[in-house]
Protein backbone atom coordinates (compact mmCIF):
# COMPACT_ATOMS: atom_id res chain seq x y z
CA UNK A 1 0.00 0.00 0.00
CA UNK A 2 1.69 3.17 -0.89
CA UNK A 3 1.68 6.44 0.86
CA UNK A 4 2.07 9.06 -1.71
CA UNK A 5 -0.41 11.23 -0.77
CA UNK A 6 -1.57 12.22 -4.26
CA UNK A 7 -2.12 8.34 -5.30
CA UNK A 8 -3.59 6.30 -2.87
CA UNK A 9 -6.87 5.11 -2.58
CA UNK A 10 -9.57 7.04 -0.32
CA UNK A 11 -11.79 5.29 1.97
CA UNK A 12 -14.77 5.12 -0.11
CA UNK A 13 -12.52 3.11 -3.04
CA UNK A 14 -11.37 1.24 -0.05
CA UNK A 15 -15.27 -0.22 0.97
CA UNK A 16 -15.85 -0.71 -2.79
CA UNK A 17 -12.92 -2.88 -2.95
CA UNK A 18 -13.52 -4.85 0.58
CA UNK A 19 -17.40 -5.17 -0.49
CA UNK A 20 -16.32 -6.52 -4.02
CA UNK A 21 -13.58 -9.14 -2.34
CA UNK A 22 -16.40 -10.98 -0.71
CA UNK A 23 -19.03 -10.91 -3.20
CA UNK A 24 -16.60 -12.42 -5.00
CA UNK A 25 -15.77 -15.05 -2.89
CA UNK A 26 -19.08 -15.61 -1.72
CA UNK A 27 -21.36 -15.02 -4.73
CA UNK A 28 -24.87 -16.29 -3.27
CA UNK A 29 -24.68 -14.21 -0.21
CA UNK A 30 -26.91 -11.19 -0.32
CA UNK A 31 -24.95 -7.90 0.69
CA UNK A 32 -27.51 -7.09 4.07
CA UNK A 33 -26.83 -11.05 5.27
CA UNK A 34 -23.09 -9.71 6.16
CA UNK A 35 -24.91 -8.47 8.95
CA UNK A 36 -25.34 -11.64 10.23
CA UNK A 37 -21.76 -12.81 10.27
CA UNK A 38 -20.71 -16.50 10.61
CA UNK A 39 -24.81 -17.47 9.96
CA UNK A 40 -24.69 -16.19 6.19
CA UNK A 41 -22.67 -18.74 6.13
CA UNK A 42 -22.98 -21.49 7.55
CA UNK A 43 -26.66 -22.96 7.38
CA UNK A 44 -26.40 -25.23 10.84
CA UNK A 45 -25.15 -22.79 12.74
CA UNK A 46 -27.42 -20.37 11.28
CA UNK A 47 -30.81 -22.25 12.54
CA UNK A 48 -29.10 -22.69 15.98
CA UNK A 49 -28.75 -18.69 15.81
CA UNK A 50 -32.65 -18.54 15.03
CA UNK A 51 -33.57 -20.37 17.68
CA UNK A 52 -31.94 -18.12 20.24
CA UNK A 53 -33.18 -15.57 18.36
CA UNK A 54 -36.43 -16.54 19.44
CA UNK A 55 -36.13 -15.22 22.85
CA UNK A 56 -32.72 -14.00 23.05
CA UNK A 57 -30.90 -13.56 26.66
CA UNK A 58 -30.14 -10.37 25.74
CA UNK A 59 -32.77 -8.81 26.19
CA UNK A 60 -32.25 -8.27 30.17
CA UNK A 61 -29.45 -6.37 29.05
CA UNK A 62 -31.33 -3.98 27.04
CA UNK A 63 -33.79 -4.05 29.81
CA UNK A 64 -30.95 -2.82 32.71
CA UNK A 65 -30.46 -0.43 29.32
CA UNK A 66 -33.32 1.03 29.12
CA UNK A 67 -33.67 2.09 33.05
CA UNK A 68 -29.85 3.49 32.50
CA UNK A 69 -30.54 5.49 29.76
CA UNK A 70 -33.59 7.37 31.24
CA UNK A 71 -31.87 8.15 34.59
CA UNK A 72 -30.79 11.68 35.14
CA UNK A 73 -27.38 13.44 35.67
CA UNK A 74 -26.37 15.28 38.40
CA UNK A 75 -27.17 18.07 36.30
CA UNK A 76 -30.63 17.12 35.55
CA UNK A 77 -29.86 16.50 32.49
CA UNK A 78 -29.96 13.05 30.60
CA UNK A 79 -28.75 11.02 27.57
CA UNK A 80 -31.22 11.66 25.54
CA UNK A 81 -29.82 15.37 25.57
CA UNK A 82 -26.32 14.81 24.89
CA UNK A 83 -27.70 12.65 21.92
CA UNK A 84 -29.78 14.82 20.34
CA UNK A 85 -32.97 13.94 21.97
CA UNK A 86 -33.18 11.13 19.14
CA UNK A 87 -35.68 8.15 19.33
CA UNK A 88 -34.25 6.89 15.87
CA UNK A 89 -30.87 5.98 17.51
CA UNK A 90 -27.42 7.18 16.82
CA UNK A 91 -25.48 3.60 17.21
CA UNK A 92 -25.33 3.50 13.47
CA UNK A 93 -23.92 6.92 13.18
CA UNK A 94 -20.79 6.14 15.36
CA UNK A 95 -17.85 5.81 15.72
CA UNK A 96 -17.07 9.16 14.35
CA UNK A 97 -14.41 11.69 13.72
CA UNK A 98 -14.48 14.39 16.76
CA UNK A 99 -12.83 17.10 15.85
CA UNK A 100 -12.49 18.96 19.53
CA UNK A 101 -10.55 16.19 20.95
CA UNK A 102 -8.51 14.92 17.85
CA UNK A 103 -9.59 11.64 18.00
CA UNK A 104 -11.85 8.99 17.16
CA UNK A 105 -15.33 8.77 19.32
CA UNK A 106 -17.39 5.64 19.60
CA UNK A 107 -20.76 5.38 20.92
CA UNK A 108 -19.11 4.00 24.39
CA UNK A 109 -16.66 7.14 24.51
CA UNK A 110 -19.37 9.31 23.61
CA UNK A 111 -21.73 7.98 26.51
CA UNK A 112 -18.59 9.03 28.97
CA UNK A 113 -18.24 12.07 27.75
CA UNK A 114 -22.04 13.42 28.07
CA UNK A 115 -21.92 11.36 31.85
CA UNK A 116 -18.50 13.93 32.36
CA UNK A 117 -19.36 17.19 30.65
CA UNK A 118 -22.98 17.13 32.96
CA UNK A 119 -21.12 15.99 36.03
CA UNK A 120 -21.10 12.58 36.68
CA UNK A 121 -18.11 10.15 36.49
CA UNK A 122 -17.41 8.10 33.45
CA UNK A 123 -18.59 4.26 33.41
CA UNK A 124 -15.79 1.78 32.94
CA UNK A 125 -15.11 0.17 29.76
CA UNK A 126 -16.78 -3.12 29.34
CA UNK A 127 -18.64 -3.07 32.66
CA UNK A 128 -22.00 -4.03 33.22
CA UNK A 129 -23.78 -0.68 32.89
CA UNK A 130 -21.64 0.39 30.41
CA UNK A 131 -22.61 -2.58 28.04
CA UNK A 132 -26.18 -2.10 29.03
CA UNK A 133 -26.40 0.98 27.75
CA UNK A 134 -25.05 0.82 24.58
CA UNK A 135 -26.72 -2.47 24.16
CA UNK A 136 -30.10 -0.43 24.96
CA UNK A 137 -28.64 2.26 22.29
CA UNK A 138 -27.70 -0.43 19.78
CA UNK A 139 -31.32 -1.48 20.29
CA UNK A 140 -32.82 1.54 19.47
CA UNK A 141 -31.02 2.35 16.32
CA UNK A 142 -32.07 -1.36 14.72
CA UNK A 143 -32.65 -0.65 11.61
CA UNK A 144 -30.93 1.84 10.43
CA UNK A 145 -28.36 2.18 7.89
CA UNK A 146 -24.52 2.17 9.25
CA UNK A 147 -23.42 5.44 8.35
CA UNK A 148 -19.82 6.58 9.48
CA UNK A 149 -18.25 9.54 8.33
CA UNK A 150 -14.06 9.40 7.24
CA UNK A 151 -14.48 13.95 5.73
CA UNK A 152 -12.14 13.78 3.03
CA UNK A 153 -11.59 17.47 3.99
CA UNK A 154 -10.17 16.45 7.58
CA UNK A 155 -6.88 14.90 7.44
CA UNK A 156 -6.90 13.99 10.94
CA UNK A 157 -10.03 11.72 10.52
CA UNK A 158 -8.18 10.07 7.63
CA UNK A 159 -5.23 9.47 9.27
CA UNK A 160 -7.09 7.77 12.02
CA UNK A 161 -8.95 5.54 9.60
CA UNK A 162 -5.70 4.70 8.05
CA UNK A 163 -4.29 3.95 11.33
CA UNK A 164 -7.42 1.57 11.99
CA UNK A 165 -6.97 0.04 8.54
CA UNK A 166 -2.98 -0.57 8.95
CA UNK A 167 -3.85 -2.24 12.35
CA UNK A 168 -6.49 -4.56 10.68
CA UNK A 169 -3.73 -6.07 8.04
CA UNK A 170 -0.60 -5.73 10.63
CA UNK A 171 0.16 -9.47 11.38
CA UNK A 172 0.43 -9.57 15.54
CA UNK A 173 1.20 -12.37 18.26
CA UNK A 174 3.10 -15.53 18.48
CA UNK A 175 0.70 -16.71 15.72
CA UNK A 176 1.91 -14.08 13.61
CA UNK A 177 -2.14 -12.97 12.54
CA UNK A 178 -3.31 -10.22 10.90
CA UNK A 179 -7.51 -9.66 11.49
CA UNK A 180 -7.26 -10.19 7.49
CA UNK A 181 -5.61 -13.38 7.55
CA UNK A 182 -8.76 -15.00 9.14
CA UNK A 183 -11.49 -12.69 8.21
CA UNK A 184 -10.58 -11.68 4.51
CA UNK A 185 -8.24 -14.61 3.27
CA UNK A 186 -9.51 -17.85 5.01
CA UNK A 187 -13.36 -16.15 5.65
CA UNK A 188 -15.73 -19.21 5.50
CA UNK A 189 -12.48 -21.47 6.16
CA UNK A 190 -12.09 -23.24 9.89
CA UNK A 191 -9.77 -22.40 12.20
CA UNK A 192 -9.24 -25.73 14.36
CA UNK A 193 -12.77 -26.13 15.23
CA UNK A 194 -14.39 -22.53 14.65
CA UNK A 195 -15.64 -21.04 11.29
CA UNK A 196 -14.66 -17.97 10.49
CA UNK A 197 -16.82 -15.46 9.67
CA UNK A 198 -15.72 -12.21 7.01
CA UNK A 199 -14.79 -9.17 8.33
CA UNK A 200 -17.40 -7.31 6.30
CA UNK A 201 -20.17 -6.29 8.64
CA UNK A 202 -18.63 -7.39 12.13
CA UNK A 203 -19.57 -4.09 13.94
CA UNK A 204 -23.15 -4.35 13.00
CA UNK A 205 -24.49 -6.63 15.55
CA UNK A 206 -22.64 -5.48 18.70
CA UNK A 207 -22.75 -5.46 21.97
CA UNK A 208 -23.05 -8.83 21.39
CA UNK A 209 -24.18 -11.89 24.00
CA UNK A 210 -22.29 -14.47 23.64
CA UNK A 211 -23.44 -18.44 24.68
CA UNK A 212 -20.33 -19.15 25.98
CA UNK A 213 -19.92 -16.33 28.09
CA UNK A 214 -23.27 -15.90 29.23
CA UNK A 215 -23.63 -12.51 29.23
CA UNK A 216 -23.21 -9.11 26.49
CA UNK A 217 -19.80 -7.73 25.75
CA UNK A 218 -18.50 -5.01 23.83
CA UNK A 219 -16.23 -4.61 20.71
CA UNK A 220 -13.70 -3.97 22.45
CA UNK A 221 -13.48 -6.86 24.82
CA UNK A 222 -14.12 -8.93 20.81
CA UNK A 223 -11.23 -7.10 19.76
CA UNK A 224 -9.29 -8.08 22.98
CA UNK A 225 -10.03 -11.42 22.86
CA UNK A 226 -8.68 -11.77 19.14
CA UNK A 227 -5.89 -10.51 20.30
CA UNK A 228 -5.16 -12.69 22.92
CA UNK A 229 -6.06 -15.98 20.63
CA UNK A 230 -3.22 -14.86 18.27
CA UNK A 231 -0.99 -14.81 21.52
CA UNK A 232 -0.60 -10.96 21.06
CA UNK A 233 -1.07 -8.77 24.29
CA UNK A 234 -4.51 -7.32 23.72
CA UNK A 235 -4.38 -3.29 23.92
CA UNK A 236 -6.56 -1.68 26.30
CA UNK A 237 -10.73 -1.28 25.95
CA UNK A 238 -11.29 2.07 24.07
CA UNK A 239 -7.54 2.83 23.69
CA UNK A 240 -7.08 4.66 20.66
CA UNK A 241 -5.57 1.66 18.87
CA UNK A 242 -9.31 -0.18 19.24
CA UNK A 243 -10.97 3.10 18.39
CA UNK A 244 -9.16 3.54 15.45
CA UNK A 245 -9.70 0.01 14.09
CA UNK A 246 -13.67 0.25 14.96
CA UNK A 247 -13.57 3.27 12.99
CA UNK A 248 -11.94 1.30 9.75
CA UNK A 249 -14.18 -1.67 10.53
CA UNK A 250 -17.24 0.26 10.59
CA UNK A 251 -16.54 2.35 8.08
CA UNK A 252 -16.14 -0.91 5.93
CA UNK A 253 -19.63 -1.88 6.56
CA UNK A 254 -21.38 1.39 5.74
CA UNK A 255 -24.56 0.50 4.51
CA UNK A 256 -25.43 -2.71 6.14
CA UNK A 257 -28.18 -2.39 8.51
CA UNK A 258 -27.40 -2.00 12.28
CA UNK A 259 -29.01 -4.75 13.71
CA UNK A 260 -27.45 -5.07 17.36
CA UNK A 261 -27.46 -6.49 19.86
CA UNK A 262 -26.65 -9.57 18.32
CA UNK A 263 -26.17 -12.99 19.88
CA UNK A 264 -23.28 -15.30 18.99
CA UNK A 265 -21.56 -18.44 20.71
CA UNK B 1 -38.69 -5.34 41.59
CA UNK B 2 -36.75 -6.28 38.51
CA UNK B 3 -38.21 -9.28 36.65
CA UNK B 4 -35.62 -12.27 36.22
CA UNK B 5 -38.44 -13.75 33.73
CA UNK B 6 -39.50 -12.67 30.30
CA UNK B 7 -43.41 -14.21 29.13
CA UNK B 8 -45.04 -14.79 26.18
CA UNK B 9 -48.41 -16.01 25.21
CA UNK B 10 -49.75 -15.98 22.00
CA UNK B 11 -52.96 -17.89 20.39
CA UNK B 12 -52.37 -19.10 17.50
CA UNK B 13 -55.40 -21.53 15.72
CA UNK B 14 -56.57 -22.51 19.31
CA UNK B 15 -53.28 -23.44 20.38
CA UNK B 16 -51.56 -21.03 23.22
CA UNK B 17 -47.81 -20.52 22.67
CA UNK B 18 -45.75 -19.86 25.63
CA UNK B 19 -42.27 -18.66 25.65
CA UNK B 20 -40.56 -18.17 28.46
CA UNK B 21 -36.74 -16.84 29.25
CA UNK B 22 -34.90 -17.10 32.53
CA UNK B 23 -32.44 -15.02 34.25
CA UNK B 24 -30.64 -17.29 35.97
CA UNK B 25 -26.41 -18.51 36.51
CA UNK B 26 -27.66 -21.55 36.56
CA UNK B 27 -24.11 -22.72 38.41
CA UNK B 28 -23.49 -26.72 37.52
CA UNK B 29 -21.27 -26.83 41.07
CA UNK B 30 -18.03 -28.16 38.76
CA UNK B 31 -16.94 -24.96 38.20
CA UNK B 32 -13.59 -23.70 39.99
CA UNK B 33 -13.67 -19.46 41.01
CA UNK B 34 -9.87 -18.46 39.26
CA UNK B 35 -9.45 -16.06 42.15
CA UNK B 36 -10.30 -18.57 44.72
CA UNK B 37 -9.25 -21.54 43.95
CA UNK B 38 -12.78 -22.72 45.48
CA UNK B 39 -15.78 -24.20 43.89
CA UNK B 40 -18.53 -22.45 42.51
CA UNK B 41 -21.53 -23.91 44.49
CA UNK B 42 -23.83 -25.57 42.26
CA UNK B 43 -27.18 -22.73 42.01
CA UNK B 44 -29.61 -23.45 39.36
CA UNK B 45 -33.29 -23.52 38.84
CA UNK B 46 -34.81 -26.92 39.95
CA UNK B 47 -38.47 -26.58 38.96
CA UNK B 48 -40.47 -24.43 36.89
CA UNK B 49 -44.05 -24.45 37.11
CA UNK B 50 -47.16 -22.53 34.64
CA UNK B 51 -50.52 -21.73 35.07
CA UNK B 52 -53.37 -20.80 33.46
CA UNK B 53 -56.26 -19.28 35.26
CA UNK B 54 -54.79 -21.18 38.28
CA UNK B 55 -54.28 -24.73 36.19
CA UNK B 56 -51.47 -26.01 36.05
CA UNK B 57 -50.65 -26.71 32.31
CA UNK B 58 -46.54 -27.60 32.81
CA UNK B 59 -43.97 -28.41 35.38
CA UNK B 60 -40.32 -28.62 34.07
CA UNK B 61 -37.87 -30.23 35.95
CA UNK B 62 -34.08 -29.17 35.58
CA UNK B 63 -30.71 -30.46 36.45
CA UNK B 64 -27.63 -28.08 35.99
CA UNK B 65 -27.35 -29.47 32.35
CA UNK B 66 -30.28 -26.53 31.20
CA UNK B 67 -28.66 -23.71 30.13
CA UNK B 68 -27.51 -20.52 31.54
CA UNK B 69 -30.34 -18.04 31.20
CA UNK B 70 -32.76 -20.79 30.91
CA UNK B 71 -35.21 -20.70 27.69
CA UNK B 72 -37.76 -23.08 27.74
CA UNK B 73 -41.36 -23.15 25.52
CA UNK B 74 -44.37 -25.40 25.25
CA UNK B 75 -48.18 -24.87 24.07
CA UNK B 76 -51.21 -25.75 25.28
CA UNK B 77 -54.88 -26.28 24.25
CA UNK B 78 -58.14 -24.86 25.38
CA UNK B 79 -56.92 -21.23 26.61
CA UNK B 80 -59.04 -17.91 25.56
CA UNK B 81 -57.83 -14.35 25.08
CA UNK B 82 -57.21 -12.99 28.69
CA UNK B 83 -56.74 -16.04 30.43
CA UNK B 84 -54.02 -15.54 32.90
CA UNK B 85 -50.83 -17.40 32.03
CA UNK B 86 -48.07 -17.54 35.24
CA UNK B 87 -44.66 -18.78 34.82
CA UNK B 88 -43.21 -19.87 38.48
CA UNK B 89 -39.58 -20.71 39.02
CA UNK B 90 -37.77 -22.25 42.51
CA UNK B 91 -34.11 -23.26 42.49
CA UNK B 92 -32.26 -25.35 44.94
CA UNK B 93 -31.41 -22.16 47.19
CA UNK B 94 -35.11 -21.88 47.53
CA UNK B 95 -35.54 -18.46 45.56
CA UNK B 96 -38.02 -17.91 43.36
CA UNK B 97 -39.58 -15.05 41.16
CA UNK B 98 -42.65 -15.54 39.26
CA UNK B 99 -44.11 -13.26 36.89
CA UNK B 100 -47.84 -13.53 34.83
CA UNK B 101 -49.23 -12.38 31.66
CA UNK B 102 -52.63 -12.53 29.69
CA UNK B 103 -52.57 -14.62 26.79
CA UNK B 104 -53.32 -13.02 23.80
CA UNK C 1 -42.80 -41.28 41.35
CA UNK C 2 -41.22 -43.23 44.41
CA UNK C 3 -43.72 -42.01 47.00
CA UNK C 4 -46.37 -43.36 45.00
CA UNK C 5 -44.05 -46.78 44.45
CA UNK C 6 -44.18 -47.18 48.56
CA UNK C 7 -47.75 -45.77 49.53
CA UNK C 8 -48.77 -48.54 47.01
CA UNK C 9 -47.05 -50.79 48.82
CA UNK C 10 -48.42 -49.90 52.08
CA UNK C 11 -52.28 -50.53 51.23
CA UNK C 12 -54.91 -49.64 49.34
CA UNK C 13 -56.48 -46.47 51.46
CA UNK C 14 -53.14 -45.16 50.96
CA UNK C 15 -53.48 -46.02 47.61
CA UNK C 16 -57.00 -44.30 47.44
CA UNK C 17 -55.96 -41.10 49.31
CA UNK C 18 -52.85 -40.26 46.89
CA UNK C 19 -55.30 -40.67 43.84
CA UNK C 20 -57.12 -37.92 45.37
CA UNK C 21 -54.28 -35.48 46.06
CA UNK C 22 -54.55 -32.44 43.50
CA UNK C 23 -51.91 -32.68 40.92
CA UNK C 24 -49.63 -29.98 42.24
CA UNK C 25 -48.74 -31.68 45.32
CA UNK C 26 -47.78 -34.34 43.58
CA UNK C 27 -45.52 -32.03 40.83
CA UNK C 28 -43.99 -30.55 43.87
CA UNK C 29 -41.45 -32.99 44.50
CA UNK C 30 -38.14 -32.16 42.56
CA UNK C 31 -37.11 -35.43 41.45
CA UNK C 32 -33.62 -35.32 42.96
CA UNK C 33 -32.53 -38.61 42.32
CA UNK C 34 -32.59 -39.21 38.67
CA UNK C 35 -30.78 -35.83 38.29
CA UNK C 36 -27.64 -37.17 40.33
CA UNK C 37 -27.43 -40.60 38.32
CA UNK C 38 -24.57 -40.91 36.52
CA UNK C 39 -25.64 -42.97 33.64
CA UNK C 40 -28.39 -42.88 31.65
CA UNK C 41 -29.54 -46.14 32.31
CA UNK C 42 -29.60 -45.31 36.03
CA UNK C 43 -31.63 -41.97 35.47
CA UNK C 44 -34.56 -43.52 33.16
CA UNK C 45 -34.87 -46.51 35.65
CA UNK C 46 -34.90 -43.35 38.33
CA UNK C 47 -37.72 -41.79 36.97
CA UNK C 48 -39.56 -44.74 34.38
CA UNK C 49 -38.99 -47.77 36.79
CA UNK C 50 -36.94 -48.96 33.63
CA UNK C 51 -34.17 -48.44 31.14
CA UNK C 52 -36.39 -49.95 28.35
CA UNK C 53 -37.57 -47.97 25.74
CA UNK C 54 -39.08 -48.13 22.26
CA UNK C 55 -37.51 -46.28 19.59
CA UNK C 56 -40.38 -44.51 17.70
CA UNK C 57 -40.53 -42.90 14.25
CA UNK C 58 -43.74 -40.54 15.51
CA UNK C 59 -40.85 -38.46 17.91
CA UNK C 60 -39.69 -35.82 16.16
CA UNK C 61 -36.48 -34.84 17.96
CA UNK C 62 -34.92 -31.96 16.56
CA UNK C 63 -31.08 -30.84 17.47
CA UNK C 64 -28.62 -29.78 15.87
CA UNK C 65 -26.01 -31.49 13.86
CA UNK C 66 -22.70 -29.91 15.22
CA UNK C 67 -23.06 -27.45 18.27
CA UNK C 68 -22.33 -24.12 17.74
CA UNK C 69 -21.28 -24.05 21.42
CA UNK C 70 -21.80 -27.07 23.75
CA UNK C 71 -23.15 -24.68 26.55
CA UNK C 72 -26.21 -23.79 24.63
CA UNK C 73 -27.46 -26.41 22.57
CA UNK C 74 -31.36 -25.57 21.23
CA UNK C 75 -33.34 -29.13 21.70
CA UNK C 76 -36.87 -29.64 20.08
CA UNK C 77 -39.77 -32.34 20.81
CA UNK C 78 -42.83 -33.06 19.23
CA UNK C 79 -44.87 -36.10 18.91
CA UNK C 80 -47.60 -37.56 17.46
CA UNK C 81 -47.99 -39.68 20.21
CA UNK C 82 -51.22 -39.79 22.32
CA UNK C 83 -51.69 -39.63 26.16
CA UNK C 84 -48.03 -38.18 26.72
CA UNK C 85 -47.12 -37.97 30.43
CA UNK C 86 -43.87 -36.87 30.36
CA UNK C 87 -41.21 -36.03 27.81
CA UNK C 88 -37.55 -36.04 29.37
CA UNK C 89 -34.01 -35.27 27.26
CA UNK C 90 -31.50 -37.58 28.33
CA UNK C 91 -27.44 -36.77 26.91
CA UNK C 92 -26.29 -40.05 27.44
CA UNK C 93 -21.93 -38.64 27.69
CA UNK C 94 -23.44 -36.04 30.02
CA UNK C 95 -21.41 -36.43 33.69
CA UNK C 96 -25.62 -36.44 34.52
CA UNK C 97 -27.44 -37.89 31.63
CA UNK C 98 -30.68 -36.44 32.64
CA UNK C 99 -31.09 -32.84 31.72
CA UNK C 100 -34.28 -32.13 32.59
CA UNK C 101 -38.12 -33.74 32.26
CA UNK C 102 -41.27 -32.36 31.81
CA UNK C 103 -44.47 -33.47 33.12
CA UNK C 104 -47.41 -33.28 30.70
CA UNK C 105 -50.97 -32.96 31.80
CA UNK C 106 -54.11 -33.08 29.59
CA UNK C 107 -54.49 -30.17 27.86
CA UNK C 108 -51.06 -29.80 27.12
CA UNK C 109 -49.61 -30.66 24.30
CA UNK C 110 -46.58 -33.38 23.82
CA UNK C 111 -44.23 -30.94 22.65
CA UNK C 112 -41.40 -29.24 24.55
CA UNK C 113 -38.42 -26.61 23.33
CA UNK C 114 -34.73 -25.63 25.72
CA UNK C 115 -31.61 -25.24 25.90
CA UNK C 116 -29.08 -27.57 26.91
CA UNK C 117 -25.43 -28.18 28.07
CA UNK C 118 -22.85 -30.92 26.71
CA UNK C 119 -20.15 -31.57 27.55
CA UNK C 120 -19.23 -33.33 25.46
CA UNK C 121 -20.09 -35.16 21.69
CA UNK C 122 -22.97 -37.39 22.93
CA UNK C 123 -26.22 -39.22 21.63
CA UNK C 124 -29.24 -36.85 22.67
CA UNK C 125 -32.30 -39.07 23.68
CA UNK C 126 -35.94 -37.95 23.77
CA UNK C 127 -37.58 -40.13 26.27
CA UNK C 128 -41.41 -40.26 26.26
CA UNK C 129 -44.12 -41.80 28.61
CA UNK C 130 -47.45 -42.43 27.57
CA UNK C 131 -50.30 -44.48 28.72
CA UNK C 132 -48.89 -46.96 26.39
CA UNK C 133 -45.47 -47.39 27.02
CA UNK C 134 -42.00 -45.76 26.65
CA UNK C 135 -40.77 -44.63 23.51
CA UNK C 136 -37.66 -42.88 22.66
CA UNK C 137 -35.99 -41.13 19.90
CA UNK C 138 -32.01 -40.41 19.59
CA UNK C 139 -29.71 -38.26 17.63
CA UNK C 140 -25.90 -37.87 17.70
CA UNK C 141 -24.98 -33.83 18.72
CA UNK C 142 -21.23 -33.37 17.98
CA UNK C 143 -19.37 -31.08 20.26
CA UNK C 144 -16.22 -29.16 19.33
CA UNK C 145 -13.81 -27.24 21.21
CA UNK C 146 -13.08 -23.96 19.59
CA UNK C 147 -10.28 -22.67 18.02
CA UNK C 148 -9.56 -18.66 17.53
CA UNK C 149 -13.07 -17.45 18.35
CA UNK C 150 -14.24 -20.58 20.82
Amino acid sequence: MTTNQGAFAGPSEDREAFVAFFKARFPDIPFTEYANGIYAIDKDAREQWQDIEIFPPYEFTIDQGRVLWAEKLPDGKTYSDCFNNTTTGVRHLYPRFYTDSGEVETLETAINRCRETHGQTGLKYGGEKMVALSAYMSFVSRGNTINVTVSGDNPEAIAAYEEGKRFYYTKRGQLNFSCSDCHITSAGQYVRADRLSAGLGHPTHFPVYRSKLGEVISLHQRFSGCVRDVRAKPFALQSKEFRNLEYFLTFMSNGLEANGPGARK
Amino acid sequence: MTTTIKLSAKLKGGVADIKSLMLHPMETGSRTDPDTGNIIPTHHITQLVFTNNGKEIMVANFSTAVSKNPFFGFSFEGGKAGDTVKARWVDNNGETDELETQLV
Amino acid sequence: MNNTRRMILKGGLALLVLASLPRTIMAAVWPKKIFSSTTASEALKSLLGTDATTPSDRINLKVPEIAENGAVVPVSIDTSLENVESISIVVKNNPRPMAATFEIPPGTLPKIASRIKMGETSDVMAVIKTSNGIYSATSEVKVTIGGCGG
